[in-house]
C-alpha cells in the first residue's frame, strides 16, 4: 500500500502541522513515509504545499508525482484547484468552504468567494467533500482545529491511510493535551455530520 | 526531517562546538543540536556565518569536532575564512553545512555549493536524503580529520526539510580535544606555507577522487544497455522513482554520486566504460555533467554527455518527479502516457508571500511613506521579513540585494542622487550580522541617510532565533523560551548605544503602532543631515499572543477603501461592499484604526 497525500492552503493555516501528524502516524504503523514541506519565505501567508507518502514498500521522492496524489486535502479552494493537477482521476478531494481572499485580490477588486473554484471540484472529480470549516471551528471554540477536522475528512474517505480512530489516536499522542478534547470534537463532527 | 537527522549525525559523531547564522534551509540543524545538547556541546548562533566559521576553525584548531552551518548565500560571507582555512587545515573534524535551495524556493540566488567545493579545492557530500543526511555527517566529520581539512557538506531544501523514517545509532563517539597546541607554522597562514600547502592540496584531491570511487555513495550500476544516467542529490531520488515508473529503462547503467568535488574518476570510469550516451541529472551547476565532459575527454572516450549544456536538462530552479520523467523519456525516445486533461481552470487569485497580519514592519513602513508623502526619497531593503515591504500597497522597498546591503547602497544612491532622501530598512539581527561596518562607514565618510531599524527582538524570517540584542544565547534558549521574551537579561547587546557609540547623534526610538509620533519623527529626521537613525521597536506577532481583536461597523464603512488601498493587510477585504476584518487573522494591532478616517474599525472581544 502506498498513499500520497497532498495537503494545500495559505501560509499559517497549520498544513504543517497536519502533514506531519499523517507521516508520525504512518510510521507509528510501521510503515514508510516521505514529506516535503514549504517553510520560510513562502510561509507569511503566500500559497503552500505539503507532500506526504506513506507506504509499506520503499519510497524514493519526497514530492508526489503529478496525477498521483490518492488525497488532496485542501485548507482553501483557490489553493485546491491551483494544485488539481496533482490529484489522480479518482482521487479524493477534501475541500474547506471558506476562502481566503489574498491582499493582491482586495487590491484589484475581484470577487473572488471561491464559489467557483469548489465548483470546478465538484464538475471534474467525483469524490470531493467540501467541510465548512468556520462552522466546526465555531462549534469547537478555537479556530485551531481546522487541520484536525480536514483530516477528519480525508480519514473518513478510508483513502488516507489513517483510519478515524487512528487519526483520534494521533490527536492523542502528538497534540497538547488541553487541544484534545476540541480536536477530538472536530473528528466527530465531521465524521458524523 | 533531514535537518534534524544531520544534527544528529553531528551529536553522535561527537561534536564538540556547534555555530552557525540563521538562514533557509539549514536553519534546523542547529537549533536540534541545541534541543538535544546534554550541556557538552558549545552551541552559539554567531552574529554572522564569518564569525560562525572562525569560531569553529578555532574549536577545530583545538582539537574538538567542530560543525557551521549556513545557507548557500552565507558560505559567501564566511568565503575569506574557508578560503583561508582550506590551506591551513584543520586538526579536529570540522563540517561545513551550507544547504543550497534551488528553485529558489526562498533565497537570493540559485548558487551552488559543489562549485564552491572545487573553487576552494574541499571535499563535499550531498546526502539525497533524511537518512543519508545522518549517514553521511559521521563520514564526514571521519574524513576531515583523516585529511586534516575542513569538509562541506551541502543539502538541498527538499533533503533539509524532508521528513523521513531515519534510524539512527544508539552509540555516540567520544570525542575529547586535547586543547591548542601552540605551532606557528601550521597555524599561521604565510605566502610560504600557502605555497607548499596548494601543492599538497592539488596532489591529494585526485588521490581522494580515486579512493572515493569505492565510497558507499559513490554507486555504479552496470547493465547490459549503451545508455546511462548520472545523478546526484534529491534527483537522484527523482531518478529511482522514475525508473519505477519506465520499463523501458531496465537496461540503462546507473552512476549516482554523492562526492561530486573530488569527483570519484575510478566510479566515473568504470560507469563510462561502453556506453554511448549518458544523461545528467542534478540541480543547479552541472558539476556532474561538466566532471563526466572532462573525464570522457581525458581519457578519449567516445561517449556523448547530455544534460544542461545541451538543453536536455533545464538550466534553473529546481528538478522534480516530472521533470526528471520527462527528461529520462526523451532521452530514451520513450513516449510517457498523457494524463487526462482536465477543463481550463478558474482564475485562481495569486498569492505572494505578505507581511502577516499585525506585523510591526507594516506599521513602520506606512510611517516612513506618510511622512514622505509628495517628497524624493530612495527605500533601500533588506533580507528578512521586511523584504516583503515591497508588495503593493506598501511599495516600500526599492532595492534588496544582500545582507547589510541596504546601509550602504543607500550611501552611493545619495551620493549620485544628491536631492533625494536615502533611506535603509534593516532588521535587528540582520543590523548584527552586517549591517554595523555600513553605519561606521556613513559616519566616517560624512554620508547622507536616514537608517531605520526594525526592530521586532528576533530574527522572524528563519523562524525566530534570538541574536545578540535579545541577549538569549542558544545554551539557554529552550529554557527561557518558555518565559517569552526576558527583560531582564542582562548580556543584551543595545543597537541604540552602538548607533550612539559610532556616533550618530539622531538616535530615536519609536513604537511604530503610535503612527503619529512616529511619522513625526520620520518628518523630524527627514529635515536633518548626516547619518540619522530610528528605532522602530515592536515585537514580532509570532512572540506574543493576538490582543482584542477589531472589527468593522459596517454602517459607518463609507466603503473608501482606504484600509485596504493604504495598508495591505492580509485580514482585510471587501465583503458585501463593506471592509471587512478576518478574526482568525487580526492580530489586534490598531494600524487600521488609526488609517481609517470614519471611525468604523474598532476593537471588539478577544481571539477564539
Amino acid at each position: 500500500m502506498t498513499k500520497s497525500i497532498l495537503l494545500c492552503g495559505v501560509g499559517g493555516q497549520g498544513t504543517v502541522k497536519a502533514s506531519r501528524i499523517i507521516a508520525l502516524s504512518g510510521m507509528e504503523a510501521g510503515l514508510n513515509a516521505r514529506t516535503a514541506e514549504t517553510i520560510g519565505m513562502a510561509q507569511r501567508g503566500g500559497s503552500v504545499v505539503s507532500h506526504v507518502r506513506i507506504s509499506d514498500q520503499p519510497i524514493f521522492s519526497p514530492l508526489i508525482p503529478k496525477h498521483t496524489a490518492d488525497v488532496l486535502i485542501a485548507f482553501e479552494p483557490a489553493e485546491a484547484v491551483r494544485c488539481i493537477d496533482y490529484v489522480k482521476d479518482d482521487g479524493v478531494i477534501i475541500v474547506n468552504k471558506k476562502a481566503v481572499t489574498p491582499v493582491t485580490a482586495s487590491l484589484s477588486g475581484s470577487s473572488y468567494d471561491g464559489t467557483e473554484a469548489i465548483k470546478y471540484l465538484q464538475d471534474n472529480f467525483s469524490h470531493v467533500k467540501v467541510i465548512d470549516g468556520d462552522a466546526i471551528c465555531e462549534k469547537c471554540g478555537s479556530d485551531k482545529v481546522l487541520n484536525i477536522a480536514l483530516l477528519a475528512g480525508a480519514a473518513a474517505s478510508g483513502e488516507l491511510g489513517i483510519t478515524v480512530d487512528g487519526l483520534k489516536d494521533a490527536i492523542r499522542k502528538q497534540l497538547p493535551q488541553k487541544t484534545h478534547e476540541m480536536n477530538l470534537k472536530a473528528v466527530d463532527i465531521v465524521t458524523e455530520g | 526531517m533531514g535537518n534534524e537527522a544531520a544534527a544528529f549525525g553531528a551529536i553522535h559523531a561527537g561534536v564538540n562546538v556547534v555555530a552557525g547564522y540563521p538562514g533557509t534551509p539549514s536553519t534546523e540543524i542547529l537549533e536540534t543540536v541545541a534541543k538535544n545538547n546534554d550541556g557538552s556541546i558549545h552551541v552559539e548562533w554567531s552574529v554572522n556565518e564569518k564569525a560562525a566559521m572562525e569560531v569553529a576553525a578555532g574549536a577545530a584548531y583545538s582539537g574538538a569536532r567542530a560543525l557551521v552551518t549556513m545557507k548557500q548565500v552565507g558560505l559567501n560571507v564566511a568565503a575569506d575564512p574557508l578560503m583561508s582555512l582550506s590551506y591551513v587545515g584543520v586538526k579536529g573534524g570540522m563540517v561545513v553545512v551550507s544547504a543550497d535551495d534551488p528553485g529558489p524556493i526562498s533565497s537570493q540566488t540559485e548558487q551552488d555549493t559543489r562549485t564552491f567545493a572545487m573553487f576552494s579545492k574541499l571535499p563535499v557530500f550531498d546526502p539525497s536524503s533524511p537518512e543519508e543526511a545522518y549517514q553521511m555527517m559521521k563520514d564526514a566529520f571521519e574524513l576531515s580529520e583523516k585529511i586534516g581539512s575542513p569538509v562541506l557538506f551541502r543539502p538541498t531544501t527538499r533533503v533539509c526539510h524532508g521528513c523521513a523514517s531515519v534510524e539512527i545509532s544508539d552509540s555516540y563517539d567520544k570525542n575529547i580535544p586535547d586543547g591548542f597546541v601552540k605551532d606557528t607554522q601550521r597555524w599561521v597562514i604565510f605566502p610560504r606555507t600557502s605555497f607548499l600547502n596548494h601543492q599538497k592540496i592539488e596532489k591529494r584531491n585526485p588521490e581522494l577522487g580515486k579512493e572515493l570511487s569505492s565510497y558507499r555513495f559513490n554507486t555504479v550500476t552496470k547493465r547490459s544497455g549503451r545508455k546511462g544516467i548520472a545523478a546526484g542529490g534529491i534527483s537522484w531520488a527523482y531518478l529511482n522513482e522514475v525508473l519505477t515508473r519506465i520499463p523501458e529503462a531496465k537496461d540503462v547503467s546507473l552512476f549516482r554520486v554523492g562526492t561530486p568535488f573530488p569527483f570519484p574518476e575510478k566510479a566515473a570510469l568504470e560507469f563510462l566504460d561502453g556506453l554511448d550516451e549518458v544523461l545528467c541529472l542534478e540541480e543547479l551547476d552541472p558539476v556532474i555533467e561538466r566532471a563526466l565532459i572532462y573525464t570522457a575527454g581525458k581519457y578519449h572516450l567516445g561517449v556523448t554527455i547530455h544534460g544542461k549544456h545541451d538543453g536536455c536538462v533545464r538550466t534553473a530552479g529546481e528538478n522534480s518527479p516530472e521533470s526528471v520523467l520527462s527528461d529520462v523519456g526523451s532521452f530514451l525516445a520513450v513516449k510517457i502516457p498523457e494524463s487526462r486533461k482536465l477543463p481550463e481552470k478558474p482564475e485562481t487569485p495569486v498569492r505572494p508571500p505578505v507581511l502577516c497580519a499585525g506585523c510591526p514592519h507594516r506599521a513602520s513602513f506606512y510611517a516612513v511613506k506618510q511622512a514622505m508623502k509628495g517628497k524624493k526619497a530612495v527605500f533601500c531593503g533588506d533580507i528578512g521579513c521586511y523584504t516583503l515591504g515591497n508588495a503593493a500597497p506598501l511599495d516600500m522597498v526599492d532595492t534588496c540585494l544582500c545582507m547589510g546591503a541596504d546601509v550602504t547602497i543607500a550611501q552611493g544612491i545619495k551620493a549620485v542622487d544628491k536631492d533625494t532622501t536615502a533611506f535603509s530598512f534593516i532588521g535587528d539581527s540582520t543590523f548584527f550580522a552586517s549591517g554595523i561596518t555600513g553605519v561606521v562607514n556613513a559616519v566616517y565618510n560624512k554620508n547622507d541617510i536616514i537608517l531605520i531599524v526594525l526592530d521586532n527582538s528576533t530574527t522572524a524570517m528563519t523562524g525566530h532565533q534570538p541574536h545578540p540584542g535579545t541577549g538569549i544565547t542558544m545554551m539557554d534558549f529552550f529554557e527561557k523560551k518558555k518565559e517569552g521574551i526576558r527583560e531582564d537579561i542582562a548580556n543584551k547587546v543595545s543597537i541604540e548605544q552602538i548607533l550612539k557609540g559610532i556616533g550618530v547623534e539622531f538616535v530615536e526610538t519609536v513604537d511604530p503602532f503610535d503612527q503619529k509620533k512616529a511619522v513625526e519623527t520620520v518628518k523630524k529626521a527627514a529635515d536633518l543631515s548626516g547619518v540619522r537613525a530610528i528605532i522602530f521597536k515592536a515585537p514580532c506577532i509570532a512572540l506574543e499572543k493576538p490582543k482584542a481583536l477589531y472589527e468593522v461597523d459596517a454602517d459607518r464603512c463609507k466603503s473608501c477603501h482606504k484600509c485596504i488601498n493604504e495598508i495591505g493587510c492580509p485580514a482585510i477585504s471587501m465583503k458585501d461592499g463593506k471592509a471587512f476584518i478576518e478574526r482568525t487573522l487580526c492580530y489586534g494591532c490598531s494600524l487600521c484604526e488609526q488609517v481609517c478616517p470614519f471611525d468604523a474599525i474598532s476593537q471588539k472581544g478577544g481571539a477564539l
